[in-house]
């Protein structure tokens, strides 16, 4: 391709940023179909009884909140709808403030929960896989206090919780390393509870292989795709579903130069062999 | 004696875990139990010593007037700041050394730290990534070049896989008949998704195991020992 000349990349950039910005403000409303890892997480959350517990790890920092914040809104809400009582967690330093916010989102249109009741915070927790395979063994020696300070032992939400036994299922948005993987191989492999998990599009073929016969992980947000099908599956409409609009046209710009660039290419390899270059 | 004690204490440690894994019982499942607590409080101690470092090696830099060593400077009072206000006011629900700084939260609409993390940080981090669309994009233009039959076979899945993952994907063949469906794109995507590229996965996977296995083990026996500095 060296030869080959090219386009400047300034138009390119320019177009991306038109491809994202325009459907943004002009909302397309492109057709969405849930697919079957997106469902499976679904039905494992509309599957747990009311009152049961989960927890819900945010293995994220604001880099990803783009992908990662309209998935965890969701699938928050959708246990909030179910009254499933929530224990938040971070393997990631910048999680707490992530979970902090999606609870800020919210909790205006549940007036009935009670923190410490129905949902905790417990805050950030260096150590990654140790740290979950101790929470296995103990809980509450991990844990001993939330992020406000309270004892664990004061807050309702946590009676009987001294291991993952009394957990429905675990929930990681994972944007790396310690995320789903490591909750899978320990949460799941060696403890056998649930495990389900959202990740950004990218690191999605990392997680794949773990949707499989054993269950090791049940379903898989991937991507913002994903969090707009949990979207339409729990019938609330958020900042995916606006934002598939604008990834749908900027792959489309990618694939149109994608063509272009071959194109390119092939016309002055044949110009080449004609000997007309 | 220097490198014997830390070889001998890996040893020890490396072996009591691994024995743990296959008999959980009194004492291993006890020693491996102390040992994970262990792990937790070093890994807090290694924030820790990574902020000092951080300190030392910015400092260092603006002192030796380093190429670009005002940057430092800003990297410097941003990580002053942000601790300072975390520890005088708190953050969240927390209150810090002077309380929860009410008059300033009222005037901020957030605690102090809380107002620069999400105005400042988080814009911050965000736009980071969101270059990355700019990049990604220019490289597939540059880089996807059906040269050959393996990279038009990169092409071609990379094409489908993203029109497949997008709703464009839906729109495109959604028109197509029922004996037709597995033609349609979000399926194509992830008949890609789940078959060709998990076996990858997992041949990725296994080797990645099989490595750290290996390493591990060296690590365990002595055999290999950068970790320890020098030599």
């Amino acid at each position: 391709m060296g030869k080959t000349k090219q386009l400047d990349r300034r138009w390119l950039f320019l177009l991306i940023f038109l491809g994202v910005a325009l459907p943004l403000i002009f909302s397309i409303g492109l057709p969405l179909e849930t697919t079957k890892n997106v469902q499976m997480v679904y039905d494992l959350v509309d599957s747990m009884p009311k009152g049961s517990k989960a927890l819900i790890s945010f293995d994220y920092d604001p880099a990803s909140m783009p992908e990662l914040h309209p998935m965890a809104k969701a699938v928050v809400k959708h246990c909030f709808d179910k009254e499933i009582d929530l224990i938040f967690t971070a393997m990631w330093p910048m999680g707490v403030k992530m979970a902090d916010d999606i609870i800020d989102q919210l909790i205006e249109d549940y007036p009935d929960l009670e923190y410490g009741e129905n949902y905790v915070n417990l805050g950030f927790k260096a150590g990654g896989m140790i740290t979950i395979q101790s929470m296995g063994k103990n809980f509450r020696e991990v844990f001993p206090k939330d992020m406000n300070g309270n004892s664990i032992d004061e807050l309702p939400i946590m009676d009987g919780i001294n291991n993952f036994s009394n957990i429905g299922f675990i929930f990681s948005l994972s944007a790396g390393a310690p995320g789903i993987k490591e909750w899978v191989q320990i949460a799941h492999d060696a403890y056998n509870r649930p495990t389900s998990g959202g990740c950004t599009g990218v690191s999605a073929p990392a997680m794949l292989p773990y949707i499989n016969e054993q269950h090791q992980l049940t379903g898989l947000l991937a991507g913002l795709k994903a969090a707009a099908e949990y979207e339409v599956l729990i019938q609330t409409p958020g900042t995916a579903t606006s934002g598939m609009d604008a990834q749908s046209i900027a792959h489309l710009i990618i694939i149109i130069f994608i063509a272009v660039g071959n194109i390119n290419y092939w016309r002055n390899k044949r110009k080449e062999k004609k000997g007309g270059k | 004696m220097k490198r014997k004690i830390p070889l001998l204490i890996t040893f020890t440690v490396g072996i009591i875990l691994i024995i743990s894994e296959f008999i959980p019982h009194k004492p291993f499942g006890q020693l491996s139990g102390e040992l994970e607590i262990w792990f937790l409080i070093i890994s807090g101690f290694a924030i820790l010593l990574g902020q000092l470092s951080l300190f030392k090696v910015n400092i260092i830099k603006i002192r030796y007037k380093q190429r670009d060593w005002q940057f430092y400077i800003v990297t410097l009072a941003s990580f002053v700041v942000m601790v300072a206000l975390g520890f005088l006011w708190g953050t969240g629900r927390s209150a810090g050394l002077l309380g929860h700084g009410e008059v300033i939260t009222n005037t901020l609409g957030y605690k102090p730290f809380d107002y620069l993390f999400n105005n400042i940080y988080q814009h911050l981090q965000a736009t980071m990534f969101s270059l990355l669309a700019f990049f990604i994009a220019s490289a597939a233009y540059r880089a996807f070049i059906g040269r050959t039959v393996e990279s038009n076979l990169l092409l071609a899945s990379a094409v489908l896989v993203m029109l497949g993952n997008t709703t464009l994907g839906s729109l495109l063949t959604g028109w197509l008949p029922e004996s037709l469906n597995f033609l349609h794109l979000p399926k194509v995507s992830e008949f890609i998704m789940t078959f060709p590229t998990t076996a990858g996965q997992r041949a990725i996977m296994i080797g990645a195991g099989l490595g750290i296995i290996g390493s591990s083990l060296r690590i365990i026996l002595g055999i290999e020992r950068s970790y320890l500095g020098g030599e």
